[in-house]
């Protein structure tokens, strides 16, 4: 290609012919310099935060010293509290997904197969505007309105299925919190900010049926549910799972909305209408930073190390199946 | 959809399927307007709450000011019906052109890279690592660019500027993601064209590709922006908080209207001891739904705007 510019018959030591190519080269050159930045930047998070990390990985007797919250003689050691936050936030993610994939698959077949085809776009613009709230507001509107409003239908839950260990009352009360800042609290505001993202990459992906199959169910008599179920649905599987993972990569990372909502605490419990009972990465990370001291800071830098090699982890498992998806659909 | 008159029973529904199909119909009709209620509801609380802190005057009578947009929060204290966000909102607004100014370079030319030169492995493993770094959890990118700020600066520093390279982190594959979308719809027969009259690649690149897809790529650096300016995590961890007013990027904390949310938030209500000094309670709140509203308004306005680029230059080609 880059030869095209010069005529076959030019000189070598043509003006016209040199310039270009030197340019060319030089334009090749920064493209691909900056394409480079991108994984030098990439390999550069995971340095970073291991050389910030790296003090609280190797000086535990000191870290403890230092640190008001890490308290290794109550089963509070870096470890220990890393364990209990990755438990919070993979519990919490878990039900901001149960929540959100059925509605976003939902979202996506309307906005697909369902609503008018001229009022499509539209709707799903409406639903893409879900994704551009800053999870900050989330933060405030869950925490002041969603919250207290949410709370007597807890009460009910607890009442009504304190008997199925999700639901379980407050061993210590008895009941559910007064407070409702719950985990089930936190999850309900993460279900409504990953809905987007999961609907809009199924929605990509139910477009993407090829449209003889769903004639062909048509043509049989099927009805539209039946074409869904037939043609749309296993067409779609792996991307419609590949976009839960995007969800979920999202909703571990999420840390302001959690934050504002939850009143945190470190313990397994599976008790999701308990207040100060589970704490995510991200929001401990966000509360402990702003008043922590060098070692705090390292420590927390470890915590931040974490979530980020989980959600590298979730984010490229579901590259990996949407693309695969990408090459057997052979709908270009 | 195939109710025929009773006479006639080929193409008749048993009744199972045909309550399937309606209990399906429903369901997803059902859940798209369940999605509608928060993004209603949350529009409806912002605007309502947020109208608040504009309609308390300093002395505690109410009437239209708009104070809040016009001062900061030097001096403020307890419930003093004063204060507002401008400094949050120069802060956003200076963070975030240096992150646009840091992003968009790079990522407008690795697109170009991907789609006009890119081949082989890099290519392949640029695409694959440009969208894991999608997912980077944006207080990760806020901890990097804190520790990147460590060790190259010093301890401890929290500057507008670090703030803008973690928001660039995060900015970049965005920009990527949607220019690379963008130049790939520039059909491949403009490009030859330009070659056939000997104009050179980068020319072409520069002259055709580029200026063909140039709404495309405002476009999508106007979601970009918006998507980055509401990030409130990475920039408490590396900027912090301020209460005056901070022009230099390079030099102390800044204040960004996100972060202004959250600490007036977490200020909860003022205490009003002395009955003789106007004072509100619910000062804090007033200002922190009213930075909400600020917010909201200007993620909105990029939005729309970032439509309105696309909708008036879309590329007239025949599909």
């Amino acid at each position: 290609m880059t030869e095209a510019s010069t005529g076959p018959e030019a000189p070598p030591d043509d003006l016209a012919a040199t310039r270009p190519s030197r340019a060319n080269n030089a334009f090749a050159g920064l493209s691909t310099a900056s394409a480079t930045i991108i994984l030098v930047v990439l390999a550069a998070v995971a340095t970073f935060l291991f050389v910030e990390a790296w003090p609280a990985i190797t000086d535990s007797a000191s870290l403890s010293e230092h640190v008001g919250w890490i308290r290794p003689d109550q089963g509070e050691s870096l470890i220990e509290i890393i364990g209990y936050l990755v438990f919070g936030t993979l519990l919490i993610s878990a039900i901001a997904l149960v929540i959100a994939t059925p509605l976003a698959i939902g979202i996506a077949l309307f906005i697909s197969h369902y609503a008018p085809r001229r009022l499509a776009s539209g709707l799903g613009y409406l639903i893409d505007l879900l994704a551009a709230i800053p999870s900050v507001v989330y933060g405030l509107w869950g925490a002041s309105v969603l919250v207290p409003f949410l709370r007597p239908f807890f009460a009910w839950l607890t009442e009504a299925f304190g008997w199925f260990p999700l639901f379980a009352p407050d061993p210590a009360t008895g009941e559910a919190s007064p407070t409702g800042r719950v985990a089930l609290a936190a999850g309900i505001v993460l279900a409504i900010m990953v809905i987007p993202i999961i609907s809009a990459v199924s929605r990509e992906v139910f477009l993407q049926t090829p449209k003889l199959h769903e004639e062909a169910a048509l043509a049989m008599g099927a009805t539209r549910w039946e074409m869904v179920r037939m043609a749309v649905l296993p067409f779609g599987r792996s991307g419609v799972i590949g976009a839960t993972m995007l969800g979920l990569g999202r909703a571990l990372g999420e840390t302001m909305a959690v934050y504002m909502i939850l009143s945190g605490g470190l313990t397994f419990s599976f008790g999701i209408l308990q207040s100060g009972k589970h704490d995510t990465i991200a929001a401990y990370i966000a509360s402990q930073f702003p008043e922590a001291n060098s070692y705090g800071v390292s420590a927390l830098i470890t915590m931040g190390l974490a979530l980020f090699v989980i959600t590298l982890l979730v984010n490229m498992l579901a590259r990996w199946i949407v693309s695969r998806r990408a090459e057997f659909s052979g709908a270009n | 959809m195939a109710t025929i008159t009773d006479g006639t029973t080929l193409g008749e529904l048993s009744t199972k399927r045909r309550f399937r199909n309606g209990l399906a119909t429903g369901l997803i009709y059902g859940a798209f307007g369940l999605a509608l209620i928060p993004l209603i509801w949350l529009s409806i609380t912002v605007i309502n709450r947020g109208m608040d802190r504009f309609f308390v005057n300093e002395d505690g009578s109410t009437g239209f000011n708009l104070d809040f947009l016009q001062q900061s929060m030097r001096g403020v204290v307890g419930g003093a019906i004063t204060g507002g966000a401008l400094h949050a909102i120069w802060g956003t607004l200076l963070i975030t052109l240096a992150a646009a100014i840091i992003s968009v370079p790079i990522g407008l030319l690795t697109a170009v890279y991907v789609v006009e030169y890119g081949s082989g492995r890099l290519k392949r493993s640029v695409t694959f690592f440009v969208d894991v770094m999608t997912g980077i959890p944006s207080i990760v990118a806020g901890l990097f660019a804190y520790a990147v700020a460590a060790v190259v600066i010093g301890p401890g520093t929290k500057t507008g500027f670090v703030g803008a390279v973690a928001l660039s982190v995060l900015m970049i594959p965005v920009v990527v993601r949607t220019s690379e979308e963008m130049l790939r719809l520039v059909p491949n027969e403009l490009r030859e064209a330009s070659y056939a009259l000997g104009v050179p690649k980068w020319l072409t690149v520069i002259k055709v590709v580029l200026r063909t897809s140039i709404a495309g790529l405002a476009t999508g650096v106007t979601l970009a922006i918006a998507r980055v300016i509401g990030e409130t995590a990475p920039l408490l961890i590396a900027v912090g908080v301020a209460d005056s007013m901070n022009f230099n990027l390079f030099d102390g904390r800044m204040m960004t209207l996100p972060v202004y949310i959250v600490s007036e938030w977490r200020k909860g209500d003022a205490v009003c001891n002395d009955p003789s000094v106007p004072c509100l309670p619910e000062i804090t709140e007033y200002r922190a739904w009213a930075a909400a509203l600020v917010l909201i308004l200007i993620v909105m306005t990029l939005n729309l705007v970032a439509r309105l680029i696309s909708r008036m230059f879309a590329p007239k080609t025949g599909r």
